[in-house]
């Protein structure tokens, strides 16, 4: 138990960090940079108490508008990921999801790779509604938040997979 | 009321839900706002600190390119020391009206609508906000948020970034602002259709603020086209600055602006 309050904390600092030193300093063909702090969220134990993680994930998001000023739109856009997780984790997971069964090591590729998609998606297009703010922009929003969902897909990927404890 | 209470604990995580999105919409509102967004922002002990020590790492990439642009920066002042014939001004009260201090840049971005840049220069070293900033090349940005050791700046890439500017060839005047699309090009608006432009003429600020003194290059005309009613003219802006690789700068400390406020409250 102690274990994982320990393992949360490393992780909530340790994505912050990445994030705000390397990620957003990428710009990507001038724009693009990739959102690697929702793995906190992803990566959540499933069986929790959402008042709990429903402020962590608001905490996270704020501590990276700190550092990037951006006033509060991952904070937002963590907060809405966290709250409509469940679906999702049903939807990919399916019945081991309603057990409380399932362990992210356990798991196959393909319902991870969904599970992350749909999240990945949902986070950058409230994310970019919210940091470009203008109902004509419609178009750059639906650009950036599919180019930047592929790119964050592809770095969440290997960072879950470079640091998943499966067992040989 | 009993039932009041109930509903609430009942639906507790979809109210904690509401109330913590609503705070995350309120901030971004704020920030949207210009002079509102001061609330959470990177000019703080935390970030601060933080940005300095991985700064300290990183800063050994840039070394020989800064060095080239401080020799260069150098080589062209003594030419104008050397140049320049002594020429004393009769008040010496208005000799020093604007002081430089230099900084480093923590923190810098340009791919968002609205930039901020972070630097290592704060109350302690008497910045205040509204103070500009600029490089060798041209400007950069105005302070606008301060804590003790640290100060953030509010780019001329952000959209709320509103800067008073020149045509260094006519003295005709103009607002300078950012539309949020390419880092290298702002526009310069409220330009009359009777002036005469060209592209490539240079574009300096104009010194009616109290911010930047006046004949600080800012970019040069790269194109240009009337608005929808035909008066004036939108430019487009090519500015001399590359804000992607910004290093060292210079804060503008203007001694009299305390003067220039109490002036200006005694006119109302």
């Amino acid at each position: 138990m102690n274990n994982t309050v320990l393992n949360t904390v490393l992780r909530f600092i340790g994505l912050v960090l990445l994030q705000v030193i390397i990620c957003s300093n990428i710009n990507f063909l001038g724009y693009l940079n990739p959102y690697i702090y929702i793995i906190f969220i992803f990566l959540y134990p499933i069986s929790n108490n959402r008042l709990l993680f429903i402020f962590l994930s608001f905490l996270l998001g704020l501590s990276v508008d700190l550092f990037l000023d951006s006033g509060g739109v991952h904070a937002t856009a963590s907060v809405a990921i966290t709250y409509v997780r469940p679906l999702f984790l049903k939807f990919s997971f399916g019945a081991a999801y309603e057990y409380q069964a399932i362990k992210f090591s356990n798991t196959t590729f393909s319902q991870r790779l969904i599970y992350f998609i749909a999240l990945i998606v949902i986070h950058h297009a409230l994310l970019f509604s919210l940091v470009i703010f203008d109902q004509n922009e419609a178009l750059l929003i639906i650009k950036q938040t599919f180019y930047s969902s592929i790119f964050t897909l592809i770095i969440c990927l290997l960072l879950t997979s470079l640091f998943s404890k499966k067992e040989l | 009321m009993q039932q009041l209470f109930n509903f609430f604990i009942k639906n507790k995580t979809f109210v904690l839900f509401l109330l913590l999105f609503s705070c995350g919409l309120t901030l971004t509102i704020q920030s949207n706002e210009y002079h509102r967004s001061k609330f959470i922002n990177s000019a703080n002990q935390i970030s601060g600190s933080v940005y300095g020590a991985f700064h300290s790492l990183s800063q050994y990439f840039h070394l020989k390119k800064e060095n080239e642009i401080l020799l260069k920066e150098n080589s062209r002042l003594k030419t104008l020391v050397f140049s320049e014939e002594k020429l004393r001004s009769i008040d010496t009260v208005l000799e020093k009206k604007y002081a430089v201090q230099p900084s480093l840049v923590y923190k810098n971005s340009f791919a968002l609508p609205n930039n901020y840049l972070t630097l290592n220069k704060g109350q302690k070293d008497s910045i205040k906000e509204d103070y500009g900033v600029i490089t060798s090349n041209g400007i950069v940005g105005i302070i606008d948020a301060v804590s003790s050791n640290y100060s953030r700046v509010l780019s001329i890439l952000n959209t709320n970034s509103r800067v008073n500017v020149k045509l260094k060839k006519t003295n005709y005047f103009g607002i300078l602002s950012w539309d949020g699309k390419s880092p290298d090009v702002v526009q310069l608006k409220d330009i009359q259709d009777l002036v005469k432009l060209a592209v490539g003429d240079t574009i300096v600020t104009s010194g009616y603020s109290s911010t930047f003194p006046p004949n600080i290059p800012v970019g040069s005309i790269l194109s240009y086209a009337l608005n929808e009613t035909e008066d004036l003219y939108i430019i487009e802006v090519k500015l001399f600055n590359d804000m992607k690789n910004l290093e060292h700068v210079y804060i503008i400390k203007n001694t009299a602006i305390n003067e220039l406020k109490a002036l200006n409250i005694l006119d109302e």
